[in-house]
């Protein structure tokens, strides 16, 4: 791919806001995602993650501000915490075929990249957490999206198991460069491959490399000083396998550099 | 073969079957069985006011059965009372006003018992043609429109962000369910409606692997609590409405026995972990 097309344009926002009765959710919202750049949107509850989200992916209309969108972007999602009532049967490879059709080699294929081709068969409700959300990211890039997003991706998941969503994240981009929208509501931890880090409190806060956002004054005073102090950039080593069942071979956990981790609870 | 009236039961009941299994599977998996009743216990008020009006019975029935889930929809997006209490209200202050307006109807006379429970025996060859029209129309949507319905439920975030419309899936459940009840008011009454909605669709659970799977079967197994409900009311001479709810609720029964592989291990194994 040259280095034109990798620096595509996917969505642009200026100056965007959105308003609900008489108040506004986010406001003066400027962030561009080019394709295989990661931008993460850190920020606290009720700080306009997900409206901002929505507004980038067409599904809200802003009050205020303009969208650039590239014409046919696809979108793949990956929601956060999804519920499978048990009264509806689906089984993994169904699942994969949800908002698309797809044939049984685009499926293997899919479930392959990600290192669960195994649980083709299995029914969605008897997967652990990690294997859920493994088969949830197949189902996302089977679509081919040219953006990818990903609300809370690690949520309720164990360490171990997001170092590993982390790596898959990183090789998907690597892979497809996709453009990698992030939703992250855990202040402490960004992902070190993230291009750009918005951190939003009604409107962007700060906006930079993850470097740069944890030094930087406005951070500091809307999170504190000792947030800041651990707020940790997890480093990659391509050192280990992922297994069928989604977890990392072990042994090989100590090779993650994940600094003084600390979640926010 | 429709001469006689147990025939033309036998073909309604298995029409309504047919169509009541694939709808009756998104009752259950949007549990919506609560707001399905409550848009059933409307229909008598779409009776007393086709009457009043002069209007086709089934059009009256859609009607307002429809204007109720429209209000349903109103009221939970103003907030206030929970979802659970807002169907509370509706089901039973529709029924209570269907009931007081059809005792107003003084000169005209009305099987009340026939609006409430159904009278299968009763449907005539043009019942049927309603029944197969209009049943015939749903499955169509319900099959068109299969893919998003699905995934809107399933997550609605998930396919509104992959650009499907999981506002309008619900607006077409709600209508196809506001359609079905008025084909069936006929056949099973107000107060069963649900009943083959929900019991079938329930039964073909545990019998299924996929969505598409449950859908079939739940038209089969209806089918099925059809036929063997109306040979016992003949058999033994009991109410045909109630006796295909009884023949769905044996199946049901039935299909307990079959176990669910997998599931209650793996959720014990994960609740010891967490």
């Amino acid at each position: 791919m040259d280095a034109r097309a990798a620096k595509e344009n996917l969505i642009t926002l200026s100056g965007v806001g959105v308003e609900r009765g008489g108040r506004w959710l986010v406001r003066g919202i400027d962030l561009a995602i080019r394709r295989g750049e990661i931008v993460t949107l850190i920020g606290p509850n009720g700080s306009g993650k997900s409206t901002t989200a929505k507004v980038a992916t067409g599904v809200l209309k802003p009050s205020a501000g303009t969208v650039e969108r590239k014409a046919g972007l696809r979108i793949g999602y990956v929601p956060q915490k999804l519920m499978i009532d048990w009264t509806l049967p689906l089984t993994v490879e169904r699942l994969m075929t949800l908002t698309g059709r797809y044939d049984g080699r685009e499926i293997a294929a899919a479930l392959e990249a990600v290192g669960a081709v195994g649980l083709r068969r299995a029914a969605v409700q008897d997967l652990s957490g990690g294997e859920f959300q493994r088969v949830l990211f197949a189902r996302a890039m089977i679509r081919q999206p040219d953006l990818l997003v990903l609300d809370e991706p690690v949520q309720g998941v164990d360490f171990s198991g997001e170092v590993a969503l982390y790596d898959l994240i990183k090789e998907i981009r690597d892979r497809t460069r996709a453009g990698i929208l992030m939703i992250s509501h855990d202040l402490h931890v960004v992902m070190a491959d993230t291009d750009t880090v918005i951190c939003l409190n009604g409107h962007v806060c700060c906006t930079g490399t993850p470097d740069l956002v944890a030094r930087s004054p406005e951070y500091l005073r809307l999170f504190g000083g000792r947030a800041a102090q651990t707020l940790a950039i997890y480093q990659h080593h391509h050192d280990h396998e992922h297994t069928d069942d989604g977890t990392i071979a072990p042994g090989h956990h100590d090779h993650h550099d994940h600094g003084a981790h600390s979640h926010a609870g | 073969m429709l001469d006689d009236f147990f025939s033309r039961a036998l073909v309604a009941g298995i029409g309504l079957a047919l169509v009541t299994g694939p709808l009756g599977c998104f009752v259950v998996w949007r549990r919506m069985s609560y707001f399905g009743d409550t848009m059933a216990h409307s229909a008598l008020l779409g009776v007393a006011l086709a009457i009043l009006l002069n209007l086709n019975m089934t059009i009256g029935v859609f009607a307002v059965a429809a204007l109720v889930a429209g209000a349903l929809l109103l009221l939970q997006r103003q907030g206030g009372l929970s979802t659970d209490a807002l169907l509370g209200i509706l089901s039973h202050s529709t029924l209570a006003v269907g009931l007081v307006l059809v005792g107003f109807l003084s000169g005209v006379r009305i099987d009340l018992m026939g609006f409430l429970f159904g009278d299968i025996l009763a449907v005539s060859a043009l019942d049927i043609a309603v029944i197969y029209g209009g049943g015939l129309a749903i499955l169509g949507l319900l099959v068109a429109f299969w893919r998003p319905l699905l995934a809107s439920t399933v997550s609605p975030e998930l396919a509104e962000a992959e650009g499907l419309r999981p506002e309008a899936s619900r607006i077409l459940l709600m209508v196809l369910m506001a359609s079905v009840i008025a084909i069936a008011m006929k056949l099973v009454g107000v107060l069963l409606i649900t009943s083959l909605l929900i019991i079938p669709a329930a039964t073909a659970r545990r019998l299924s692997a996929t969505p598409e799977h449950m859908a079939v079967a739940a038209s089969l197994l209806g089918a099925l609590a059809v036929v063997g409900g109306l040979f016992g009311s003949r058999q033994w001479d009991t109410a045909s409405g109630p006796s295909i709810v009884v023949a769905a609720l044996l199946l049901f029964t039935l299909s307990l026995a079959v176990p669910v592989r997998h599931l209650l291990a793996r959720r014990s194994q994960q609740e010891s972990q967490a």
